[in-house]
C-alpha cells in the first residue's frame, strides 16, 4: 500500500513513520503534490502552531490539494484542527473541511491544566453520521470496551455533527471526526499503544 | 477522565539497564529497549530513560538506544541525563524522544528552560528537581545527582521553572528515595496545589498503597518508580487494577 505523509514542517513525524512501519507499511514523507495525489492513503499529522502551519500549506499549494483529495486522509492532532474552519490559535482561517471552529481550553478549576496532556478515555458516539453498514465507525471498528488514547493539546474542536468520538476534559470535545473520505483524531494514535495501532490499522483498511 | 500515569524509570549505563535483572520472565532485562517494551505491554503509561553514563562513547550509545526505543515503543517516553544545552535536546528529539528531562543544567542556567520551551514547545520540557527536606524543615534543591546543594528552595524553584515555560515537573524527594516508605506527599501536595503544570512524583514507592496515597494525598498527576517494578515487587497490571478499585482514574 502506498501511504503518503504530508510534509509541512510541523513538528516531529518520526513517531508516525515508526508506527506505520510497525504495521508493515513504508510511508513516504513528501510535500510533492503528485505523490500525495497518487497515494492510496494520506496522513496529515503534526504538532505546532496553527497560523504558521496554514501559511506553509498555503505557500506550497497544499491547502487546496488537501481539500480536493478523494482517497482516505487522516489528520492527527493539529492536523485535525487545521481541517476545521477557523482556529482561535493565531486567529487562523483553516481548511474548512469540517465546518466547525477550534477553541482554546478555558480552565474552570485548578485541576484543569492546559495543555491537556496524557491518557484519556474515548466515548464513541452513537450518531448515525459516520457509521458503516455494520453500524460501526471506520476508525473504531471492533471497539467494545472503554479505551484510552494519548493527548497533547491546548486547543479543541467542539462536539459537532461529524464527531465520531468524544473525550471529557474541562468539557466534552471531539476526539475524532469523520466526513466522507476525511478522518481526524485529536489524540496521537501513534503514541497510544496497541489501541492506537488498531485505529491506524482500521484507517489503512478503510 | 484524564488518567493518573504510572511511569517506570530505567537507568541506562553504556547502553544497558542498571537495575532490572530480576524482571519477571524477561531474559534480556539488561536491554533497555526490551525492558521498555515489556513495561509498555504491561500497561506503563510512559517511560523515562535516564542516561547515567559519563563517557562520550556512552552518550553515543545512549542516542542509538533512543532511536531503537522510538522505533519499537508506541507509548510516549522521556529521556534525561546529560542534557546541558539546546543541542543535546535537539539530538534526543531527533532520535525520537517525546520529551527531555533537564535537571542540574536548569539550575545552573535557568534560561535553558525558556530556550527549550520556546524552541520545541512546553510539552517536551520536563524539569527534574532533586530536593531534600533539611533539619529545619525547609526543602532545598540539589544538583549533580543530589551531591551539591544550591541554596534554592524547592517551591521557589518549581514556580520559576513553571514561569519559564516547563511543561511538567519531576520532583524527587531525596529523603524518600530508596526508602520505600511512600512518597513525599506533603511537599507534593503543596507543589500540585499551587502549580498549574503537572507534577510527577518520584522517590519512595514500596507498596501499592503508596501509589494510591501519592494521588489522593499528594495530588500528583503521575508517579514514577524504578526498583519496585524492576525487581517485580509490584506488577503494573495489578497496581492499576488496585488503583481503579480505589476509585483512581487509570488506564487499564
Amino acid at each position: 500500500m502506498n501511504v503518503a505523509i504530508i510534509d509541512y514542517k510541523a513538528g516531529n513525524v518520526y513517531s508516525v513513520i515508526h508506527a506505520l512501519e510497525r504495521l508493515g507499511i513504508s510511508p513516504v514523507l513528501t510535500d510533492d503534490a503528485e505523490r500525495i495525489r497518487r497515494a492510496d492513503k494520506v496522513l496529515f499529522p503534526g504538532q505546532g502552531e496553527a497560523r504558521q502551519a496554514m501559511t506553509y500549506l498555503h505557500q506550497h499549494g497544499l491547502d487546496q490539494l488537501i481539500r480536493d483529495l478523494r482517497q482516505p486522509i487522516l489528520g492527527i492532532c493539529i492536523g485535525q484542527q487545521l481541517m476545521c474552519r477557523h482556529s482561535e490559535e493565531g486567529d487562523t482561517d483553516c481548511l474548512g473541511i469540517f465546518d466547525v471552529d477550534v477553541h482554546r481550553f478555558q480552565p474552570q478549576r485548578h485541576e484543569d491544566k492546559v495543555p491537556h496532556m496524557g491518557w484519556n478515555s474515548l466515548n464513541i458516539t452513537r450518531n448515525e453520521e459516520g457509521r458503516n453498514k455494520d453500524g460501526e465507525t471506520d476508525l473504531f471498528k471492533g471497539f467494545t470496551e472503554e479505551e484510552y488514547v494519548y493527548f497533547v493539546h491546548s486547543f479543541y474542536v467542539p462536539v459537532c455533527q461529524w464527531t465520531i468520538a468524544t473525550t471529557d476534559y474541562i468539557l466534552p470535545f471531539s476526539a475524532a471526526l469523520h466526513r466522507d473520505n476525511f478522518y481526524a483524531t485529536q489524540f496521537h494514535p501513534e503514541k497510544s499503544g496497541s489501541v492506537g495501532e488498531r485505529i491506524l490499522q482500521n484507517f489503512l483498511e478503510v | 477522565m484524564l488518567a493518573k500515569r504510572i511511569i517506570p524509570c530505567l537507568d541506562v549505563k553504556d547502553g544497558q539497564t542498571v537495575k532490572g535483572t530480576n524482571f519477571i520472565d524477561l531474559r534480556q532485562a539488561g536491554d533497555p529497549v526490551e525492558l521498555g517494551r515489556a513495561y509498555s505491554q504491561q500497561g506503563a503509561d510512559e517511560l523515562v530513560f535516564l542516561d547515567i553514563t559519563a563517557s562520550h562513547e556512552g552518550r553515543k550509545t545512549f542516542a542509538d538506544m533512543v532511536e531503537r526505543v522510538a522505533a519499537t515503543l508506541s507509548i510516549p517516553f522521556t529521556v534525561g541525563g546529560g542534557i546541558n544545552e539546546l543541542r543535546d535536546v535537539d539530538r534526543m528529539l531527533s532520535a525520537g524522544a517525546d520529551k527531555v528531562s533537564i535537571n542540574s543544567a536548569a539550575l545552573r542556567r535557568p534560561e535553558l528552560i525558556d530556550e527549550v520551551s520556546n524552541h520545541y514547545g512546553s510539552q517536551v520540557c520536563v524539569v527534574a528537581i532533586d530536593a531534600r527536606q533539611e533539619e529545619d524543615g525547609q526543602w532545598q534543591c540539589y544538583i549533580n545527582g543530589g551531591r551539591i546543594p544550591v541554596g534554592r528552595s524547592l517551591f521557589d524553584w518549581a514556580h520559576e521553572v513553571q514561569e519559564r515555560g516547563a511543561g511538567e515537573i519531576l520532583f524527587t524527594s531525596m529523603n524518600h528515595d530508596g526508602v520505600k516508605t511512600g512518597f513525599a506527599n506533603e511537599a507534593l501536595r503543596r507543589l500540585a496545589d499551587t502549580l498549574t503544570i503537572p507534577v510527577i512524583a518520584s522517590g519512595g514507592a514500596g507498596q501499592k498503597e503508596h501509589f494510591r496515597d501519592v494521588f489522593t494525598q499528594g495530588h500528583a498527576d503521575a508517579a514514577l518508580a524504578a526498583s519496585v517494578f524492576h525487581f517485580g515487587e509490584i506488577s503494573i497490571p495489578e497496581l492499576k487494577q488496585y488503583l481503579r478499585n480505589e476509585n483512581i482514574s487509570v488506564r487499564l
